[in-house]
């Protein structure tokens, strides 16, 4: 026995676009075949017919892909919107075929494809656990086994009567989350179900999902939310327009994710790993958190041209290291590096080794500095003579500055584009004077 | 075991592309015969909430039905009855039909009414349509004391061949389940099904013994119009339950082999077809 559970060869997956194309074509062809059709209709319908069928319309959502999981890895899969994560997790829940190629898999595979697929709204929250559960896949006894741990962990014990119309929607995804979480499968897909749901309730689940992959099952992971990415997973595979483009250590795909396509990030405020075990870094040194904060303090990404914007760097220092001092670097959306910044001058990282420890950088951007536009943070935790990484070049933050109009940035009542990399508030000293003094 | 699955930790299935005709996948269906129970009880459950009269609807329909079908046929264009009184002669027959119709309509647009569930997850699809139809035995078992009660009004006792009974049940759910697999299999792809369903139940009624008996036709047409299995299902719940003298015979037999066809080339064609419903849904 080896520890292979999913082995994928070639696997493809076309989709036709255009609503009902056979349907259309069983129509044009009783046209063409009506005795007393003019010859103008029959040939404007087979021209069309024609291109119809040169394949224009057709989509691969995967192609050609091949992979293989082993037990109790948990994988995670991230690409664009589009790239054909959703389309691979359909095919090995069996949800829909593939085109071409075949994929083997050994164990129960359970989904989580949507929170909350098969809720009745008339249902009470009991009902809709039984419903659901089996949905799900679930046999009765194991969902009366569950059921209170299930009741337990969506926390609405209080409502769990009363039909799920009325429960606010953080209520209903609770409880469904709840439902699917207490699934036994030896193989787990997940699809973005942390793109919803307070704060609190998506740490709950993170947490859940990191037991299961604890306890030896595989998990194949499919979200957007690179923090949670680097969180869970080990492995990651990266999907482009239907490709595997990488395959490999999470850590590096996910940056490499990230340099894809400056323009479509989201902006993601902060990323932290609760346990040194698993964060990034190397000999003694481990990335702890990052983290955006606005003058108040609060975690934020999205800022104000005018507004300072707060660097957080936290790392642990396990045994003395050597004098690692912590870096960043800001790239615009041109993947321009805008500017480098390291804490040269703080006497904390002066001198010539680290005590074992938690160290906390902080670094202000002023206001009125950055111009408007979707950065990039990157950030590296390294010595300088020599020049060595303990924590490598990775990007992990992306934010976000506007310029809102109010006429108190530098473009004053301008309303167009202000050209520049950077956009700062200089010192103007003017002067005028009434007289007009000729050359002469 | 190949070489290739020693590598694995255990038994492997594939997920390959399928072609043409596939298995029926019964033992599959069996294995989820707990969310064919809930799914069943789902339907149920909701049906008659946020309505009025609620499950009195179960009865409103056929018993209104054969109001108007005494007055018009019964009174006024003295209809034969095969010498029974015609509202139980009506009743008896619209009880069954109604259930037949509701299990197809219902079966007809199951699929598309369950898209959500089918893009999400994955469970042998056979048994929504198959909910879909089992849901109404619940509005056919209060129609039925209806039309016990009326038998008693009518002072007409059954015979032996009540025995029957579940099996002509059997017969219109096996009916109302085929047709209803065509219809949900093409109502996936062409919703123009949405429209002919009612058409179709109508005419459907029409050509079925309902309003009229089917001793108006000789042998040997009354059997080949046992090729609507209806035909059978109505004339024997006629014949098991009020004593009808004419026993369908034959027509019966031509009803079942009728039924069977339209199952098994509805089951196949729905297993067909099952392969793009989650990306044509």
């Amino acid at each position: 026995m080896g520890d292979l559970v999913i082995r994928a060869e070639g696997l493809s997956k076309r989709y036709r676009i255009g609503a009902h194309p056979r349907a259309y074509r069983t129509l044009r062809e009783s046209v063409v075949e009506a005795a007393g059709a003019p010859l103008r209709w029959a040939g404007a319908a087979m021209r069309r017919q024609l291109r119809g069928a040169a394949g224009e319309n057709e989509i691969w959502a995967l192609r050609d892909v091949w992979f293989e999981v082993h037990q109790g890895e948990v994988l995670g899969l991230i690409g664009r919107n589009g790239a054909g994560k959703s389309t691979l997790l359909k095919i090995l829940s069996k949800i829909t075929e593939p085109s071409a190629g075949r994929v083997r898999v050994a164990g129960r595979v359970g989904s989580l494809l949507e929170v909350g697929t098969g809720f009745h709204p008339e249902l009470t929250g009991r009902e809709n656990i039984f419903l659901n559960g089996a949905i799900l896949g679930m046999r009765r006894e194991e969902i009366l086994k569950r059921f209170d741990a299930i009741v337990d962990f969506s926390e609405v014990e209080r409502f769990i009567d009363t039909p799920v119309k009325h429960y606010s929607s953080g209520m209903y995804l609770r409880l469904a989350f709840a439902v699917a979480a207490h699934l036994d499968p030896e193989i787990l897909l997940v699809d973005e179900v942390l793109a919803v749901g307070d704060i609190r309730f998506q740490q709950k689940c993170l947490g859940k999902m990191e037991t299961v992959g604890r306890e030896g099952r595989t998990v194949l992971f499919v979200s957007h939310n690179m923090p949670a990415i680097l969180r869970l997973c080990e492995r990651a595979i990266l999907l482009d327009e239907g490709h595997i483009v990488a395959d490999g250590q999470a850590q590096p795909i996910v940056a490499r994710y990230l340099n894809l396509d400056q323009t479509v990030q989201e902006t993601i405020a902060e990323v932290e790993w609760p346990h040194p075990a698993d964060a990034p870094g190397e000999e003694g040194v481990r990335l702890k958190a990052l983290r955006l904060r606005s003058a108040s303090g609060a975690p934020q990404a999205e800022f104000d041209v005018r507004e300072p914007i707060e660097v957080e760097i936290q790392f642990w220092v396990l045994d003395e290291a050597p004098n690692v001092v912590p870096m960043f670097r800001v790239y615009n959306e041109h993947g321009v590096c805008v500017f480098a910044a390291a804490p040269t001058h703080d006497g904390l990282f002066a001198g010539r080794s680290r005590a074992a420890g938690t160290y906390t950088a902080r670094c202000r951007i002023p206001g009125d500095f950055m111009a408007e536009g979707t950065y990039a943070l990157e950030i590296a935790v390294r010595t300088l003579f020599p020049r060595r990484f303990f924590v490598p070049r990775v990007k992990l933050l992306n934010f976000r500055v506007h310029d809102r109009g109010m006429g108190d940035s530098v473009k004053g009542e301008y309303r167009g584009v202000w050209p520049g990399t950077v956009a700062p508030v200089f010192d103007w000293r003017s002067e005028f004077s009434p007289r007009v003094e000729s050359a002469g | 075991m190949t070489n290739a699955d020693s590598e694995f930790v255990g038994p492997v299935s594939e997920i390959a592309p399928s072609r043409g005709w596939v298995a029926l996948k019964l033992r599959e269906l069996w294995a989820y015969r707990e969310l064919l129970y809930f799914l069943v009880w789902r339907d149920i459950k909701v049906r008659y909430k946020q309505t009025a009269l609620g499950a009195a609807w179960a009865i409103i329909q056929p018993f209104f039905t054969m109001v108007v079908f005494s007055v018009f046929f019964g009174s006024l264009a003295k209809m034969p009855s095969d010498g029974i009184p015609y509202p139980i002669f009506a009743f008896a027959a619209l009880v069954p039909w109604t259930f037949f119709a509701n299990g197809l309509t219902q079966a007809s647009n199951s699929l598309v009414g369950n898209s959500a569930l089918i893009k999400k997850v994955y469970f042998p699809r056979l048994a929504i349509p198959i909910a879909g139809v089992l849901s109404n035995l619940v509005d056919f078992a209060l129609a039925f004391v209806v039309l016990l009660l009326m038998m008693v009004y009518f002072k007409l006792w059954p015979t032996v061949a009540i025995l029957w009974l579940p099996l002509l049940l059997l017969l219109a759910f096996v009916t109302a389940l085929g047709v209803g697999l065509w219809f949900s299999a093409l109502n996936v792809e062409f919703r123009d099904v949405r429209y002919v369903v009612p058409f179709l139940t109508q005419f459907w009624m029409f050509a079925t013994p309902v309003a009229y008996p089917s001793s108006l036709l000789h042998e040997p047409w009354r059997t080949l119009y046992g090729l609507n299995p209806m035909a059978g299902v109505v004339e024997g719940f006629r014949w098991a339950l009020l004593g009808n003298a004419n026993a369908p015979g034959p027509l019966i037999w031509a009803s079942a082999a009728a039924a069977l066809v339209i199952l098994v080339s509805g089951a196949f064609y729905f297993r067909r077809m099952e392969r793009t419903f989650a990306d044509v849904v």
